[in-house]
């Protein structure tokens, strides 16, 4: 369970949201349709290689700008498993969390793993495993409250859980 | 131990005596906000969860103001998912093409934001309203979507940074210099996840204008939310837009910071940020022959009356380039109408500027002046990131409002001191 497997897709640091979903996309929120234009900005060739299962690798700061969800959903959409980066930024970050798109914060793995690395990941663990080199990594643990609403599949299943309980 | 505002501002909102950084809280919220693109998702959200209806609807403000007024079909479509959820939901503040102008501007001028007041907006520059002592932060769409159901949302205390300011400002430098020079301090990461917390001298001498100004940019150095202890200008500027009842929250002498950052204003010069990323401060008179095609003046960061006012006194009885593209932008329909009733409007056709009726449009390339392939624009707005404004291959600069409409007359990157 929660084994993650696919390749690695590097990038630096700052990699913002408008790269990541450009803001011309924004008039629609099929995550379809922003998956065909993911990455576009920063790597057109993106969408042609990326292969479900595949993750992205990115440096500091990861996702800064703009609070737009699409840019999570895009991401998703397009097939990725994951998001390893040595930092992230605050509003990409609970985005993601919240729609359900796993991310790992582990500066190691962010600056070792190239491009086109083998990956898996147990999310359960925390574990991070380059296949390509055998190196082992382990990603900082998610706060307990911030797990709970992981375990629930999501803020929308989190907040409906709650209600439902009130 | 003190608590810093922002710490007051979560624990006040959370029915506790007080919070401490890294504390996760389910905060009340004063006010939710959400625009024409990120409303739509949040709508679908809202509606997966299955509440009986909105928490606070006198709470939830959604502002069409991106792709507006509609700029194609798919945007139109957005704005009627907007506008049909809130004839269903009978919102008290929906604001639709004519009384909309970009959220951040027009929420402080219609007194909806107060100091001491808790607030997410799904939308990253709602980290402006700290400039009136309000803890206001960027969120998505399904927070949103979830505070809507709730009336909270869950918060991660932020530790605080402190930046004092000291001295006076050079003539045309404004808050936008400020901010800019700040991040180009710090870095784009420089306060991830953090509180900017901005005060000295200066910042006491700094209109409302400028303060909306700087905290709008808090989020361009990763910093969850910007903030200003609430004093006589921000009491003076309240008055000025509403009579209701606020709880202004300041710190404790003893508060524990981060750290803390000392910056002499008077040794500030014009700033421009280079492209790609809003950290690439520098002094204008160090930004040499950089020719431009389009000149902005809008934004959430620099669209009101102030900004205008200094834009057309650069600008009156002067040309815009011919080979420049001048768009100014005012940020509400009470800017505009002030623009047009003080003369500023005439000034800026006059100058052969082009002038808009309030949106985002530009600002991140969806409308009203997108960029094409190696075109260079100099713009009050708050990012110039790859492709923000246009063709992944266009350039943003960085600037205020005299370094914009300046650099209109001069066909290239300049200050006003180079104008004869």
């Amino acid at each position: 369970m929660s084994e993650l497997r696919g390749r690695a897709h590097r990038y630096g640091d700052n990699v913002n949201t408008d790269v990541i979903i450009p803001a011309r996309y924004l008039t629609t929120s099929d995550v379809d349709e922003l998956a065909a234009h993911c990455m576009e900005d920063l790597d057109p060739e993106f969408v042609r290689k990326v292969r479900p299962g595949d993750m992205i690798v990115g440096g500091e700061n990861f996702g800064c700008g703009s609070s737009r969800e699409h840019a999570p959903l895009a991401l998703k959409g397009a097939g990725v498993s994951c998001v390893i980066a040595q930092s992230f930024a605050r509003i990409f970050f609970r985005n993601a969390i919240n729609i359900g798109l796993p991310t790992l914060v582990c500066p190691e793995a962010a600056a070792e793993i190239r491009d086109g690395h083998e990956v898996s990941v147990n999310l359960a663990a925390g574990l991070i495993e380059d296949a390509t080199t055998s190196r082992t990594y382990r990603a900082e643990p998610f706060p307990e409250f911030l797990s709970e609403i992981i375990a629930a599949g999501g803020l929308v299943a989190y907040t409906k859980a709650r209600l439902g309980k009130t | 131990m003190g608590q810093t505002i922002t710490e007051k501002i979560l624990a006040a909102h959370s029915g506790r005596d007080e919070v401490r950084p890294g504390q996760f809280v389910a905060a009340r919220l004063d006010l939710m906000l959400g625009n024409d693109v990120t409303a739509p998702l949040a709508i679908e959200e809202f509606r997966k969860i299955g509440a009986a209806g909105l928490a606070e609807p006198a709470r939830v403000v959604l502002v069409a103001d991106h792709g507006t007024p509609n700029k194609d079909i798919k945007a139109a479509e957005q704005c009627r998912v907007m506008r049909e959820f809130a004839r269903e939901h009978d919102l008290e503040h929906f604001y639709d093409v004519g009384r909309a102008g970009i959220e951040h501007a027009l929420l402080p001028e219609e007194g909806l934001v107060a100091p001491g007041e808790c607030i997410i907006g799904a939308d990253s520059h709602t980290c402006t309203y700290g400039a009136l002592g309000a803890f206001a932060t960027g969120v998505g769409s399904t927070d949103l979507a979830s505070a809507m159901a709730t009336g909270e949302c869950w918060l991660r205390a932020p530790e605080t940074v402190k930046v004092v300011y000291r001295g006076e400002r050079k003539r045309w430098v404004g808050g936008k210099d400020l901010i800019l020079y700040t991040i180009g301090r710090i870095g784009v990461a420089g306060a991830v996840y953090q509180a900017l917390e901005l005060c000295g001298e200066a910042i006491e001498a700094l209109p409302m204008a400028d303060r909306l100004t700087m905290c709008n940019m808090a989020i361009e150095a990763g910093a969850k939310n910007g903030i200003i202890a609430p004093d006589a200008v921000t009491e003076a500027f309240m008055n000025s837009v509403t009579s209701r009842p606020y709880r202004a929250v300041v710190g404790d002498p003893d508060a524990a910071y981060a750290r803390t950052l000392e910056i002499d204003c008077s040794q500030i010069e014009l700033q421009v940020a280079l492209p790609h990323l809003p950290e690439n401060a520098r002094p204008v008179g160090e930004v040499r022959e950089v020719s431009i095609d389009q000149s902005l003046i809008g934004s959430c960061t620099n669209g009101r009356i102030e900004d205008l006012r200094m834009a057309a006194e650069i600008l009156r009885g002067r040309k815009v380039h011919p080979d420049v593209r001048l768009i100014v932008i005012p940020a509400t329909p009470r800017v505009h109408l002030q623009a047009i009733e003080e003369g500023l409007a005439e000034v800026f056709l006059r100058a052969g500027g082009a002038l808009s009726t309030p949106t985002c449009g530009p600002c991140l390339g969806l409308h009203m002046g997108v960029l094409a392939k190696g075109e260079r624009a100099v713009a009050t707005t708050n990012r110039n990131f790859v492709g923000r404004m246009g063709h992944p291959e266009s350039e943003v600069y960085l600037a205020g409002p005299a370094v914009a409409a300046a650099s209109a007359v001069l066909g290239r990157i300049g200050g006003p001191e180079e104008l004869s």
